[in-house]
């Protein structure tokens, strides 16, 4: 058979489907439509998305045929397939890695989107599409959280129930409705499956097909120029013609570069699951094991920050509306500015608020890691005294040490840099508070401190206060306030290798203090 | 293909098909022909409308039920009193009365007693008045902790620091028998006690 025969033999079938079916001529004009010239590395964010979005698909088929959408079994199934599953372990982490690159590159995406103008007029709807699919996307990633069905899980859907029961009047049913119950439990857990495997899934692949769709009507934007204005009366018949004049096919001139970029994050992905394995699960969704730390996945920990610090007295209100407000600024941007420029340097406002959404969002997700609000539990049992703040102190001084660690103050008060950060670390407090001030703070507590008045003797009060008098740099003075009686010298001939930094508070001072 | 339908048409008549328009035309009842259309449209409508409701009322009876339902809670048994000895707050589990066959572990339920004395006694919920986190008793400094946002209770369940806006939730308890009884079941939460 010669060369042309074959390609005869071989061109048969497809036409035969293709008579029957369209299909290459449906799919032709989607791949060779033509984009802007200048559509080139700022334009793969979007193909990334949806290529990490296809791996959650199959990973997430290839999970479900082992996974148990039960509360009494879903964990030990997850260890299962960690554990005896062949590549059980891998296909987890790839479902786990891939989902936090979607994340990822879905903000790209609209933070590209966003600074380039590229959401005006024709592609209000495009931009609209994309911010449901940013929630859509993240319900998934929070919905996949809960699959874990680990302690992190259970106090997250615990918290979020907790902020659900806290909307009026329907706050009751609202937290029924989620939990699928009065509790959190096993219909919970069969309520986010369905959500995580059939209900999200679905929307965001209409989502997808719609935003692909309004891409095709549309056109993919121009890189921004300074000057080149939208104006909607004409934008589209001269978009048109410089398309049909300059643009270049989507396969393969644009295509190209999408596929390295998405064949780069692809194999990354692939080292990042192998290397790193898969996410969790967690400790054992036991309810009773309570020594446990619940903190969100990446993607929400900057809303567990926020939540830490809301103002008590506003934050219902502001953990119920500001959701509602975020997204309707999301859905107007649009509506806001909708002609004009596109260029970044012509539309300085709109970078600072990117910028500051963007360091907002960092700097909350930074406060959520490290929780310095959140106690050290072990503070007071597990870190050791810095030697030099025991170093040549009385034996009161010393008592003193032995009772603020006792009294777990250093689980929210660091010592030397180690302990919690609740408070003000006390390593320079003598500089700040007089004794009397000091008696008073732990008698009464206030500024966010519990009182401890009940819960110290005066004895222990006395060592507490004499110890933390003694806590300045031995170049600073001791916090006098006017008309204070200062410090009585140090008593005892002490001689010391380094330079002595307590006060030697003498007893009477506390004590008198303490007992008014 | 649709060469074909045309064709049939013609011949047949087409009935409320759609593509009569073009070739009934020439057929003589074209205004009954109409109003039969109409009227299979509005009834065709009607039946699937109908039929609609009927089946959306289970689906979504069935979806909105955990709303409707009221759950008891029920008198649990935490053991004996001699197990909370006076002054001292312990740690107490018991198995949720409200559970489901597939709950597991999750119908575990853990929570604080305090006897403040001898036949008196405070039962606190595990869960934090801020988000719902496990608080954990702290007896040398007589305070609950939080491990989430930091929220700080005394030992009489009052807020002491951090950002809850209320103190601990109590669950009610009686003795019976010389055995501590609460009253358990519910998720506690703001909107009401447990």
């Amino acid at each position: 058979m010669n060369r042309d025969a074959i390609i005869k033999l071989l061109k048969q079938p497809v036409q035969w489907v293709e008579e029957r079916t369209g299909v290459i001529a449906f799919s032709a004009p989607l791949l060779t439509h033509h984009v802007p010239r200048s559509a080139k590395w700022w334009y793969v964010f979007g193909s990334a998305t949806l290529m990490f979005f296809t791996i959650q698909i199959v990973t997430g088929v290839c999970l479900g045929t082992m996974y148990a959408p039960s509360a009494s079994n879903a964990w030990e199934s997850l260890r299962y397939i960690d554990e005896e599953i062949p590549l059980g372990w891998m296909l987890r982490a790839l479902h786990g890695w891939s989902s936090s690159a979607m994340v990822v590159m879905m903000a790209i995406h609209m933070l590209q989107v966003f600074m380039h103008g590229s959401f005006k007029y024709p592609r209000e709807l495009n931009w609209i599409t994309g911010v449901f699919l940013l929630l859509t996307v993240l319900a998934l990633a929070f919905t996949g959280q809960v699959m874990r069905w680990d302690q992190d899980a259970y106090w997250g859907l615990g918290i979020g129930a907790a902020i659900v029961d806290r909307v009026p009047v329907f706050g009751d049913q609202m937290r029924a409705l989620m939990l699928g119950g009065p509790i959190i439990g096993g219909e919970t857990l069969n309520r986010f499956f369905a959500l995580h495997v059939f209900i999200l899934p679905g929307a965001a692949i209409g989502l997808v097909g719609i935003h692909m769709t309004l891409i095709m009507k549309n056109g993919i934007s121009e890189m921004p120029k300074p000057g080149e204005i939208v104006v909607p009366s004409t934008y589209r018949k001269e978009f048109e013609e410089r398309m049909h004049k300059t643009g270049v096919p989507f396969f393969p001139d644009a295509a190209q570069r999408d596929m390295v970029f998405c064949g780069v994050c692809l194999i990354l992905l692939v080292f990042l699951a192998a290397y790193y394995g898969p996410f969790g699960p967690g400790g054992m969704p036991d309810p009773t094991l309570i020594n446990t730390n619940p903190r969100p996945d990446y993607p929400f920990m900057w809303i567990f920050g926020a939540v830490s610090l809301l103002p008590p007295a506003s934050e219902t209100a502001i953990m119920l509306i500001s959701p509602v407000i975020g997204i309707a600024i999301l859905v107007a941007v649009p509506f806001l500015s909708n002609s004009g420029e596109r260029a970044p340097s012509r539309r300085p406002g709109m970078m600072l608020l990117a910028v500051f959404v963007v360091m907002a969002i960092v700097a909350l997700t930074w406060e959520g890691v490290t929780s310095p609000w959140s106690p050290v539990m072990n503070g007071w049992s597990a870190l050791p005294t810095p030697t030099q703040f025991v170093k040549g102190r009385t034996p009161l001084q010393m008592q003193g040490a032995v009772v603020f660690q006792y009294a777990q103050c250093r689980n929210c008060h660091e010592l030397g840099g180690f302990g919690g950060k609740r408070g003000p670390a006390l390593d320079e407090i003598a500089t700040r508070m007089s004794p009397d001030q000091i008696v008073r703070q732990v008698q009464q507590g206030g500024g966010n401190m519990p009182a401890f008045g009940k819960n110290l003797n005066s004895a222990q009060m006395t060592a507490i206060v004499d110890f933390l008098s003694t806590l300045r740099p031995a170049n600073e003075p001791d916090s006098t306030i006017p008309g204070a009686q200062l410090p009585l010298p140090i008593k005892s001939p002490l001689t010391l290798n380094e330079p002595f930094t307590g006060t030697g508070v003498p007893a009477e001072i506390a004590t008198g203090a303490s007992s008014r | 293909m649709s060469d074909n339908t045309n064709g049939e048409t013609k011949k047949e008549g087409c009935v409320g098909c759609g593509c009569g328009g073009g070739g009934g035309g020439s057929l003589p009842p074209v205004a009954a022909q109409d109003a039969r259309r109409g009227f299979m449209f509005k009834f065709g409508a009607g039946l699937l409308g109908i039929g609609g409701a009927l089946a959306a009322v289970p689906i979504v009876g069935y979806i909105i039920g955990p709303a409707r339902s009221r759950y008891r809670n029920e008198w649990v048994d935490l053991g004996a009193t001699t197990l909370f000895p006076s002054g001292q707050t312990r740690f107490a589990t018991f198995l949720n009365p409200i559970r489901q066959p597939t709950d597991g572990d999750a119908a575990k339920t853990a929570c604080w007693v305090r006897c403040v004395e001898t036949g008196k006694f405070q039962v606190f919920a595990i869960n934090c008045a801020h988000l719902g986190c496990p608080v954990r008793w702290f007896e040398q400094s007589k305070l609950f902790m939080c491990p989430c946002h930091g929220g700080v209770y005394y030992q009489d369940g009052s807020r002491a620091a951090g950002p809850p806006p209320r103190g601990l939730f109590e669950y009610k308890w009686k003795v019976e028998g010389g055995k501590l009884l609460i009253d358990a079941g519910r998720l506690p939460g703001l909107e009401e006690s447990v």
